[in-house]
């Protein structure tokens, strides 16, 4: 069983069709790339998997799981947590308090052991104080834990912000151009974190990238997204060599 | 953390300390009645500023209502406590308890529309709800005494137990804001989207806020009717809100020390100079006008005020205040 399918799945704003009759599959574990020129609906296909937009057409299936009609905040709860191509941090709250934030599902105390301080309070308080710099120690942002995110140079608000995102605990991890703005020994450094993570973590990764290069290296599937559709699927080799591919790049 | 133990200790013992240096200056009639009074609407005041910021510094909603939810815990706690044949004490903390769970429940009504609406819109809703609600303490003039004002309520509200009520609602309102709902609300302010991306649920949470933040308001209302002993509903008009508000902005949207010492300071200072009272609108006003100039954030912005940071000053440190957040 696929961890992510979508049937069908599309969208349209008035009139524009943005997204149509996307059949995918995402196996668990899997590192998988989805590329495509701008404006092609790559973010379109995130609003989509992770609730932000209500599909107008087909369905969403996550771990068995049929997701229409979910709320966003639900997909996260779920098991599906996501970067933004505009980063998205809480940019008045320091490092560390980004990350606490995101664990705030995973943990259980009631607002009333929060106020009278019950022991329940200290007792996740201090392990998720802990889980959160050991997960900031990932992006080596370990010594930053008390600067304010908006302090930070872009390429750490973009670790940041996927330190984030994995502190919910997610099955499938969407990073949402995480490259961009970086340059070309940032960004190998931050592929191999991604690679690094996926396996310490155990989760699959969905990764839209702009440049169709650099996810050749490490992802294991591609899916190619031209004008709302996907116009290829496959290993990387493959979508190399597809014709359609190439001209939907050259006619860029 | 580890310093925890003795900062508590420490911040007890200076309640306790400010507490009967108080009550003996009140019972050596060193304050008088006339001073006390103002001492009381001070307490008061803080209360609200404090719960109203909740809302609107760490929710990050414009609200300028708050006035009515005090109405509404003042009403029903002296309806209450006028029929109640209980003992004074236990009729008093059912008149509380009940002012702060009607104040929450109007808090969660007009926080279900004020969901859909975002900025000016949630400013506009909230003003006409806190003005509907002084329309309705006139209408059901059989209850409330409408205009004419609801008399001889009775005077249960004292310092003493004004200033401990006041200690627990600050004492609440920072737990909340430290514990992990208090972060859903503060991520809801930064970023909505964000918010929910990482499992947030925002309706829940903007709920909590506004429901919470009523709550205190309800109780503040409940001691100021019986420190007053009479209400008339234009105590409770869209001016006093925008008092409220001012005291918040002053203060620092986000900064609980920060609301304590705007109340003060502008609750004090007009009393203080008594020529000055019928101008306060116009003090504040200029006061404000300053703020946003000079310093858009309030006194404090974000940040609290820390005792202990003090103690750092004289060790040489360079902070004066402490980031939310980083105990
Ligand atoms: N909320 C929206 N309203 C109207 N049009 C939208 C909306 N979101 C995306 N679109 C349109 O959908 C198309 C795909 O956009 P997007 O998914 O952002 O592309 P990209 O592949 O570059 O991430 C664009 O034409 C964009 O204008
Ligand atoms: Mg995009």
């Amino acid at each position: 069983m696929p961890l992510l399918k979508t049937e069908n799945l599309g969208i349209t704003f008035g009139g524009l069709k943005a997204l149509s009759d996307v059949h995918v599959e995402i196996n668990e574990h899997e590192l998988v790339g989805l590329i495509g020129p701008n404006g092609a609906g790559k973010t379109t296909f995130f609003n989509l998997i992770t609730g932000v937009y209500t599909p107008t057409e087909g369905k969403i299936i996550f771990d068995g799981k049929l997701m229409n009609g979910k709320k966003n905040y639900q997909f996260n709860n779920i098991g599906i947590a996501r970067t933004f191509q505009n980063i998205r941090l809480f940019k008045g709250l320091t490092v560390i308090e980004n990350v606490k934030t995101a664990f705030h599902s995973s943990m259980k105390y009631s607002p009333f052991s929060g106020i009278l301080k019950l022991p329940s309070y200290w007792k996740e308080e201090k392990l998720i104080h802990e889980k959160a710099i050991e997960l900031l120690r990932v992006f080596s942002l370990e010594n930053l834990i008390n600067e304010n995110a908006s302090n930070l140079p872009y390429g750490q608000q973009r670790k940041l912000e996927i330190a984030r995102a994995l502190a919910t605990n997610p099955k499938l991890l969407l990073l949402d151009e995480p490259a961009a703005g970086m340059n070309p020994s940032e960004t190998s450094e931050l592929m191999e974190t991604i690679d690094i993570i996926r396996k310490r973590f155990n989760i699959t990764i969905l990764l839209i990238e702009h440049d169709m290069n650099l996810v050749m290296g490490i992802c294991e599937k591609i899916f190619v997204l031209d004008y709302g559709m996907i116009i290829a699927k496959g290993v990387p080799e493959k979508i190399k060599s597809n014709p359609k591919v190439i001209a939907a790049y050259l006619g860029e | 953390m580890k310093n925890n133990f003795k900062y508590t200790a420490f911040i007890v013992l200076l309640l306790l300390v400010t507490y009967f240096v108080f009550v003996f200056l009140i019972s050596s009639k060193t304050i008088n009645n006339y001073y006390q009074g103002i001492l009381m609407l001070i307490m008061i005041n803080v209360m609200l500023a404090v719960s109203l910021n909740l809302v609107t510094g760490f929710l990050g909603q414009l609200t300028l209502g708050h006035a009515g939810f005090m109405a509404i815990g003042a009403y029903v706690s002296a309806l209450f406590t006028k029929v109640s044949e209980l003992p004074d004490i236990l009729s008093f903390v059912i008149a509380l308890i009940l002012a702060g769970i009607a104040a929450a429940a109007a808090g969660i009504i007009i926080g279900i529309p004020a969901l859909r609406l975002k900025g000016d819109y949630i400013a506009i809703l909230t003003l006409s709800a806190g003005e509907i609600i002084r329309g309705l303490i006139i209408y059901f003039d059989e209850y409330t005494g409408g205009s004419r004002g609801m008399k001889m309520i009775p005077a249960y509200s004292n310092f003493s137990n004004v200033f401990w009520i006041m200690i627990i609602t600050i004492f609440v309102i920072y737990s909340i804001i430290h514990s992990r709902h208090g972060r859903a609300v503060i991520a809801i302010r930064e970023d909505e989207i964000a918010a929910e991306s990482v499992g947030i649920n925002i309706v829940n949470y903007k709920l909590f806020a506004f429901c919470i933040s009523a709550f205190f308001a309800g109780v503040a209302g409940a001691l100021f009717a019986h420190y007053n002993t009479l209400l008339d509903p234009n105590n409770f008009d869209y001016n006093y809100s925008i008092e409220m508000l001012i005291m918040v902005v002053f203060g620092g949207m986000g900064s609980l020390t920060g609301s304590i010492v705007a109340a003060l300071g502008l609750t004090a200072l007009p009393q203080i100079l008594s020529d000055f009272s019928n101008y306060r609108m116009l003090l504040y006003s200029i006061l404000l006008i300053i703020i946003m100039l000079f310093k858009p954030s309030g006194l404090f912005g974000t940040h609290e005020f820390s005792i202990m940071a003090i103690g750092g000053l004289f060790k040489g440190k360079k902070s004066k205040t402490k980031k939310r957040g980083d105990l």
